[in-house]
């Protein structure tokens, strides 16, 4: 306990040093934003990495790998496979023809203001789901950490809460990216630590932990089970698990390339191919760390067992539980903190990205049509967005319980991400018919359909038994409309179908020349916007 | 916030500047040597991917063949998934250096004023 204290102590000292020293670097709205766009392709690359890694993946999805063996897996496998998509088709048009954020794709050749306040709704809706599952991985720790001591949730929350809204407020994008930097660092080396420890356990062979791992032993109904983890079906079974793993596929697939937070970083470095080496980079480090969550998920499975961890602070909870059976209550401690620190990083980076969307987007853009009123505008708005963002998650944090698996739920933004910002963001680049009205369809049905199907899925709709606790009953106690768990097999065709059909059924004309000076743009870099000297 | 180091506000390219590089031979070349990389990637991956749930999801005897001791083909499949993303990372990066040249020529040409034809 004392040791968790000290390394997030040692986390907040330094982070709010880096905070302290970007804020008096920082003027002007191309600093705040996008760090001067000075950052380079290995440190976007780790940023990038670190705002994926999150809260949601390592505690959720090797949570999930300890409970449900390898069908967890998949959530890691699609995570990195996401990253191609990022790089074949996104990153380097939106780095040359944005500016802070996905709508700039957008508004280039529509008319900004419609497509821009739905573009920044959707944002919100995006990061509110997102933030939900980082502060339930968060109270779930608080939970098992704190358990007995004077620090309560709520206020380990607050805290939480007013350290991220100090680095985004008065340290924008350079403190965001550092922290967020700091924290990959350390994030890929306690994942590294305890995948070794755990195959050092097993004498270093292979053999031996996987041999463990297919003969894992719980209690099901009163019952002693042993099954085999290395096989897939634990968490999909017939009849929907398959097409819910198709489901879970395409939103993984496309929802990263449509997560604000994500994006925003490739505002940062000064070009193109700045920003396609940094996503490389981010695909070496995520991939490397997501291979890892399957030895820690399966070993937390074989050394600490479904049975305790269930009892010891459930789904969320497997890979601390690990650390503390491998490396005692030091190890627990470091894993801990630098779980919070995940976190706390993560959190800040959402911020920085809603606050921007309504900032740049919302008030500059759609309020006022593109005239900053006083110099610094932008900035202003965007500090006091962060306010409002951070308050209201930290009321959420307070609200919510540590009830689901944040890994389901942070893959629940993405299904949302890849229904309504890819299919649109894609067109608006590759297709020069694209126009306003597709924009529009294109996003709402998206984001309706996946929202909408969200609500009447096993997530929210269930009858629980009476004996169920408050906190973990279903929301609608009704039996699900919708049997898949993830949306995406229906509402990413349902977006793509949504901007297509727009496009088709407006009398809009899409204007050529406008469509050529994007593809110019995207692909040459001609015009894009400079990093800033100081 | 003006942008202070760079010229570019300056001398920003006009509607004409746009379509005139848009219609270049050059510019035309760019984008097919591009399209010829990206599509069949991206088309490769995307297949290759999607075949893990399917295959999970719809065989799932066949994925739990154990191939290396306890070792699942399910798991070898998902590992591999890895390896093709990092592959197709690498070969992106090589192809790109290519169309970073490219990009540079339509743009000299277009500074130029050389428009012809290769």
């Amino acid at each position: 306990m004392s040791i968790s204290v000290a390394v997030f102590v040692l986390f907040v000292v330094a982070t709010l040093g880096i905070t302290f020293w970007a804020a008096k670097r920082s003027r002007g709205a191309s600093a705040y934003f996008a760090a001067g766009r000075k950052i380079s392709a290995w440190q976007n690359g780790f940023a990038v990495a670190g705002d994926f890694m999150s809260g949601a993946s390592f505690l959720g999805i090797v949570g999930l790998i300890s409970l449900q063996g390898f069908d967890g897996f998949l959530f890691s496998v699609g995570g990195f496979i996401a990253y191609v998509t990022i790089l074949l088709l996104i990153a380097e048009p939106l780095r040359n023809t944005g500016k802070y954020t996905m709508a700039d794709v957008l508004a280039y050749r529509l008319r900004p203001r419609p497509v821009r306040a739905l573009a920044a709704l959707s944002t919100f809706t995006i990061v509110i789901f997102y933030m939900i599952a980082q502060m339930i991985s968060a109270g779930a720790l608080v939970k098992l950490l704190l358990a007995g001591s004077g620090i309560g949730y709520n206020t380990a929350v607050v805290g939480v809460g007013v350290l991220m809204m100090t680095y985004v407020v008065f340290g924008g994008m350079l403190a965001t990216t550092w922290v967020q930097i700091i924290k990959a660092g350390l994030l890929l080396s306690c994942t590294l630590v305890i995948a070794v420890l755990v195959l050092a356990h097993f004498g270093f062979h292979p053999g031996n932990f996987f041999a463990a791992a297919s003969r894992v032993t719980y209690h099901e109904q009163g019952e002693i089970v042993i099954t085999d983890f290395l096989r897939p079906g634990l968490r999909y079974s017939p009849p929907y698990g398959p097409l819910d793993l198709i489901s879970l596929g395409l939103a993984l697939l496309f929802g990263c390339a449509g997560l604000p937070h994500i994006l925003m970083r490739f505002y940062t470095v000064p070009d193109a191919p700045t920003a396609r080496k940094s996503v490389v980079c981010a695909m070496v480090l995520i991939g490397s760390f997501f291979v890892m969550t399957s030895i820690l998920g399966l070993g937390a499975a074989v050394l600490v067992g479904p049975d305790y961890i269930l009892t010891h602070g459930g789904t969320n909870m497997g890979g601390p539980l690990l650390a503390r059976s491998l490396g005692g209550e030091a190890l627990l401690g470091v894993v801990s903190a630098v779980a919070f620190a995940t976190i706390l990083a993560v959190v800040a980076g959402l911020t920085i990205s809603a606050s921007t969307s309504v900032a740049h987007d919302l008030w500059v853009n759609v309020i006022h049509r593109g005239v900053e009123r006083r110099s610094n505008e932008t900035v202003f708005v965007a500090r006091i967005a962060a306010l409002g963002v951070g308050a209201a998650s930290i009321a959420l944090a307070i609200v919510l319980g540590p009830t689901s698996n944040s890994g389901v739920l942070a893959t629940l933004a993405m299904a949302v991400a890849a229904s309504a910002h890819f299919p649109v963001i894609v067109l608006s680049i590759f297709w020069r018919r694209f126009n306003t009205a597709g924009a529009i369809a294109g996003l709402s049905a998206g984001l309706l359909g996946s929202i909408g199907l969200i609500l009447v899925s096993p997530t929210f709709m269930g009858i629980d038994a009476s004996s169920t606790i408050t906190a973990a009953r279903h929301l609608f106690q009704t039996r699900p409309w919708f049997p898949l768990e993830n949306p995406g097999i229906v509402s990413v065709p349902l977006g793509f179908l949504g901007a297509i059909f727009g496009t088709w059924l407006s009398q809009e004309q899409a204007s050529d020349s406008k469509f050529n000076e994007l593809m110019v743009r995207a692909n040459t870099g001609l015009g894009a916007e400079q990093s800033v000297a100081h | 916030m003006k942008p202070i180091a760079a010229d570019s506000s300056s001398s920003r390219p006009s509607e004409a500047d746009w379509n005139r590089i848009a219609a270049s031979a050059r510019f035309q070349h760019l984008l097919s040597v591009k399209k010829m990389f990206i599509v069949p990637a991206f088309v490769f991956f995307l297949g290759y991917y999607l075949l893990l749930p399917v295959l999970v999801g719809y065989a799932p005897r066949l994925m739990a063949t154990r191939v290396f001791g306890t070792v699942t083909l399910a798991y070898l499949f998902a590992l591999s998934q890895f390896a093709v993303g990092w592959t197709i990372a690498v070969l992106y990066l090589q192809a790109s250096s290519r169309f970073d040249r490219l990009a540079k020529d339509v743009l000299k040409e277009d500074l130029l004023g050389q428009d012809t034809p290769e």
